[in-house]
């Protein structure tokens, strides 16, 4: 195995402090990185070494806690699954992640999403009552892959980042958030798609989508989440001829 | 509160210059605009023939024109441009299980390629 | 400072804190719950949970066999009848995760499938492919959303517990997007606030896992328990320390030295088991603590694979075949090529043992109580103890909801017992204390010490002497290290004087939370004079059933070293006896 790479990189980090600050500005910091490194190797040093007041968030270096998203040269990334050896330049430019407010340096809001997520009812509304003690719903394989891709969601909201429509109408559901609610959906045990219906086929739900297709190219985690707004759209179309073409066909 | 987040503003016009994706997402949305014109052509061609034998005559003789064929060249590539740009998407749009697996989404773009020549051909073959 | 009042507070927000919430509000929907944490819940570290939870299902499996393995992988340092209830209790709760949309591995016949892990004589863990705590973590989150009476405090720090007539009636916290201090009234607190593997370098643990909830409890004067016992998992990748999971074991993975030998055999785990047929409780099937002392012992023999992040050895999982990697193990294919570069389906991976767990913590009963009124714990802050010297993997997931819930439980029944809390200016006296003490922090403009140059010390002198093997000098000399650490921590200055997402003042803070539950864990492996489970010394290298069959209690002192107290066991069933995991008994 071979020795490790190292090279002196300059970070040009935008840095926000609300109390100091009336906007925004870049400070750049030469750190000796590795080139096995990530990004937020590369600013834990700095914190360490160089600048202890740079405020950022992360937790767990290995891409599933989902608090450490930002933008790297401008692509919404994971920090710590932005590898050092990926940018050949001297430079990186590290920026908070676009679309959302700017708190202090790398941290932006998170709130908008949560609330988002919580509207489009993100829980298993179970098709039929089944107490514990008679035991777990069965569900195939199958059935479980139907939605297993979106349960991987880890919240990160780099699609967010991404999303233009998301830049233009803040009140956007967003990607992440209709994701989730058509994971219950596909679910097997679940009945609540009707429940869900209201918020995420409504017009700042999946209708605010014009399919970029940016959330899904980002997207760390491989969800898809375009994917999933599409087949809401394309559900709810359906459901509209329904309604409207076959009225006897409804329940 | 010391708290004051700051708000980075968006350019309403000219955001999708600012990445690559939006470009080719643009260009997806704005070959639709050749379609929409030739629809127009086609409510043209319409009308001339309500107009009469010699109307819809002269309409088709001017269709053979330089300009007729310069528009329905652009609006051929504009249209493939767009439709092709869907093709790709559908796979994310309408997956298929089949058992367990899903279909691989090449097959389902393949599948449209291959449902799009046979109704080409069938109306070369019809129109002949 | 703003007053927010609660019946119940919970400190932490991972697995076992959104357990205990759910249970609350389940309970009693009028219950006033804040459920505080320093971070979004799912940022909390069960997120990288990733084998599974061990619970009995299975029609070939029984609670006897669940307790005995349990009781065996702790080396006897369990306390049993807190292992009795949690074992009756985790296919329940195993069960009520499923009804809440986990999205369990299933069978082909739609029922939930289990896979084999470390220490375990049947197959019992439930998975949700390799990322067992990643779905748990979620699910627990999202069902959280249906109960309005979950108030949540996100991104809030707790300072200090407010300790008054002897109760524990509330804390005060830091919102982090102000800097403002909060003081929280509550009839009841239950802390889950995870680990502290933060404290050693190379660790599978994240940045919040700086054993602030150990620290609020020892610092308000209750306990901690059995610190001195720290899990390392024998499977880290060698370069960050990321975790694969015992799953890759489990689902067949083999472990060589650097001659391609099956070295697990010579240290009493054989006779080699036929790659690709692993046998339960055997070989690579061993319990973790074993595993992690041989890898130690084939270092010593310089049987290890020399990389440029320290001596390795080989995990193995090609014969599993890219088919199975990609459906059982995809997120340790992904760690590995995207992490070290290496394919798991096409090479075996260098790996070395981490830091991982802490089987020690806030001293609890089987009620989740702590010694304070009004104080509960449950969760890896915790130590019941079911783990006793050795956790087996996927018990801990498991019991983070078993207990969780218990603790909700019991905090209920504190709230019924009516007790009138103590005067308003009593408790805001405390928390102006508490606020003072942060404010000292800001204040102070000629401190001496940094806080990352003593976290680094604090970090070496762990590692070098609290590892896997220990001997009384190197641990006494760790003892006075860490105690002239915390002497010097007096003297840290803050570079960052603002308030909006001070981490400088985080890390601060966090700092303490580790110094403390540090100490804690070194004077508690000097003076435990045998090796048991995960505690080996190389100076006392039998168990001492006869005088240490005793879980050590810490008592928090503010400049001195803590005092230890000795507490008896609960054995009801299973008297102590050999670990046996050679193949050959059978
Ligand atoms: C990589 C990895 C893999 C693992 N795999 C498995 C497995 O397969 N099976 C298994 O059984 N176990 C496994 N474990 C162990 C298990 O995941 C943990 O023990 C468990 O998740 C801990 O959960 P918790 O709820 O106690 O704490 P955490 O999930 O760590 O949550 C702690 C919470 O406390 C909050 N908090 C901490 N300090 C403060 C403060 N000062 N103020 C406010 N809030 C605070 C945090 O914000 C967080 O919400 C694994 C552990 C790791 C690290
Ligand atoms: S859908 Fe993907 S990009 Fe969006 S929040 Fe989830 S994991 Fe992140
Ligand atoms: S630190 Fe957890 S996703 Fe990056």
């Amino acid at each position: 195995m071979s020795e490790l790479q190292q090279r002196q990189i300059q970070l040009e980090v935008l840095r926000y402090n609300p109390e100091t600050d009336t906007a925004p500005r870049y400070q750049t910091y030469s750190v000796p990185c590795l080139e096995e490194w990530v990004v937020l190797d590369a600013l834990n040093y700095i914190k360490d070494h160089l600048d202890p007041t740079l405020s950022y968030r992360w937790s767990c270096h290995m891409a599933v806690c989902g608090s450490c998203g930002m933008m790297v040269n401008g692509e919404p990334k994971l920090a710590c699954k932005a590898f050092i050896h990926e940018y050949k330049e001297g430079q990186i430019k590290v920026e908070p992640m676009a679309n959302f407010p700017i708190e202090r340096d790398l941290v932006t809001s998170v709130e908008d999403f949560i609330t988002k997520l919580a509207s489009v009812k993100p829980y298993l509304i179970p098709k039929e009552d089944k107490p514990v003690s008679a035991g777990e719903f069965k569900q195939t394989p199958a059935e479980l892959k139907k939605f297993k891709q979106y349960t991987l969601c880890i919240n990160c909201m780099l699609c967010y980042a991404a999303c233009p429509q998301y830049a233009l109408v803040p009140e956007f559901l967003g990607p992440a958030a209709i994701s989730m609610a058509h994971r219950y959906n596909q679910d097997s045990r679940d009945g609540g798609r009707d429940q869900r219906q209201e918020v995420i086929a409504s017009d700042e739900g999946v209708w605010e989508c014009s399919f970029v297709g940016a959330c899904s190219e980002v997207c760390p985690k491989h969800v898809d989440p375009a994917g999933a707004l599409q087949q809401i759209k394309v559900a709810s179309t359906i459901d509209w001829y329904k309604e409207h073409l076959m009225p006897w066909m409804k329940k | 509160m010391n708290s004051k987040p700051y708000v980075r503003e968006v350019s309403k016009t000219t955001w999708f210059l600012s990445h690559p994706r939006y470009k080719r997402y643009m260009a997806r949305e704005v070959t639709c605009i050749f379609i929409f014109a030739y629809t127009f052509l086609l409510i043209a061609a319409l009308g001339a023939l309500a107009n009469g034998q010699e109307a819809f005559d002269a309409f088709v003789l001017g269709l053979g024109g330089p300009l007729g064929v310069l528009f329905n060249v652009v609006v051929l590539i504009a249209t493939v441009y767009h439709s092709l740009s869907w093709f790709v998407v559908t796979p994310q749009a309408m997956p298929i299980q089949m058992g367990e697996e899903f279909v691989a989404g090449h097959i389902i773009v393949n599948a449209h390629y291959g449902a799009w020549a046979v109704v080409s051909l069938i109306i070369l073959f019809w129109g002949m | 400072m703003e007053i927010i009042k609660a019946d119940v507070a919970i400190v932490g927000a991972g697995g076992a804190g959104l357990r205990a919430a759910i249970a609350l509000a389940e309970a009693d929907p009028k219950l006033r719950i804040a459920l505080i944490s320093k971070v979004y819940p799912m940022r909390s570290h069960t997120c990288a949970a990733e084998g599974g939870a061990a619970g009995v299902i299975k029609s070939d499996d029984s609670l006897d066999l669940h307790f005995s393995d349990t009781v065996g992988g702790g080396d006897w340092l369990s306390d049993q009848d807190a292992v009795e209830y949690f074992i009756n209790e985790a296919p329940k709760e195993l069960t009520q995760l499923e009804h809440w949309g986990c999205p369990w591995s299933r069978e082909a016949d739609g029922s939930v499938a289990v896979r084999p892990f470390g220490g375990m004589k049947i197959k019992r863990t439930w998975y949700a492919a390799d990322k067992s705590g990643f779905h748990i973590l979620h699910t627990l989150f999202q069902t959280s959303l249906k109960y309005p009476s979950i108030q949540r405090f996100d991104e809030y720090y707790a300072t200090d517990l407010l300790v008054e007539d002897g109760r524990c009636q509330g804390l005060t916290a830091l919102e982090i997007r102000s800097g403002e201090m909060k003081q929280f009234q509550a009839g009841a607190v239950i802390i889950a606030a995870g680990g502290g593997g933060k404290m050693f370098p190379f660790t599978t643990n994240g940045n919040i896992k700086t054993g602030d909830g150990m620290a609020l409890a020892y610092r308000a004067g209750t306990p901690l328990k059995d610190m001195e016992f720290v899990q390392y998992h024998p499977t880290g990748l060698p370069n960050n320390g990321i975790l694969l999971t015992e799953g890759c074991r489990g689902e067949g993975g083999v472990l060589f030295n650097k001659d391609g030998r099956r070295y697990l055999q010579d240290y009493g785990m054989g006779p080699e088991t036929p790659i690709g047929q692993p046998v339960l409780k055997t070989m690579e099937l061993g319990p973790r603590d074993r595993l992690s002392q041989a890898f130690w012992g084939e270092q010593k023999k310089g049987n290890t694979v020399k990389t440029p992040w320290g001596d390795c050895v080989l995990l193995d999982m090609r014969h599993l075949g890219e088919k199975k990697i990609d459906e059982r193990l995809p997120l340790v294919r992904d760690l590995c090529i995207s992490y070290l570069g290496m394919d798991p389906v096409k090479e075996p991976i260098p790996i070395r043992p981490v830091v991982h767990y802490m089987m020690g913590g806030i001293h609890t009963d089987v009620q989740a109580a702590t010694r304070l009124p009004g104080l509960f714990a449950a969760g890896e802050c915790a130590c019941v103890s079911i783990n006793g010297a050795n956790r087996l993997g996927s018990n801990s997931l498991t019991e983070l909801l078993v207990f969780g819930r218990r603790a909700a439980l019991s905090a209920i029944a504190h709230l019924q017992s009516n007790q009138v809390p103590s005067s308003d200016t009593a408790l805001a006296a405390k928390a102006k204390e508490s606020q003072n003490r942060i404010q000292a922090l800001f204040d102070k403009s000629n401190g001496t010490e940094s806080i990352s140059g003593l976290r680094q010390e604090m970090m070496d002198t762990m590692e070098e002497n609290v590892g896997i093997y220990r001997t009384g000098e190197g641990l006494a000399a760790a003892c006075e290290k860490i105690a002239e650490l915390r002497q010097r921590y007096a003297n840290i200055t803050l570079t960052d004087k603002t308030h909006v997402y001070n981490t400088d003042l985080m890390q601060a803070l966090e700092l303490g939370s580790m110094l403390d539950c540090a100490e804690a864990v070194t004077v508690g492996a000097r003076d435990r004079k045998e090796s048991r489970g995960a505690h080996q010394r190389l100076d006392f290298t039998a168990r001492d059933d006869e005088n240490l069959l005793k879980h050590s209690l810490a008592h928090y002192h503010p400049t001195e070293p803590p005092r230890i107290e000795y507490l008896d066991v609960v054995v009801t069933k299973s008297k102590p006896g050999v670990r046996d995991y050679s193949g050959a008994k059978k």
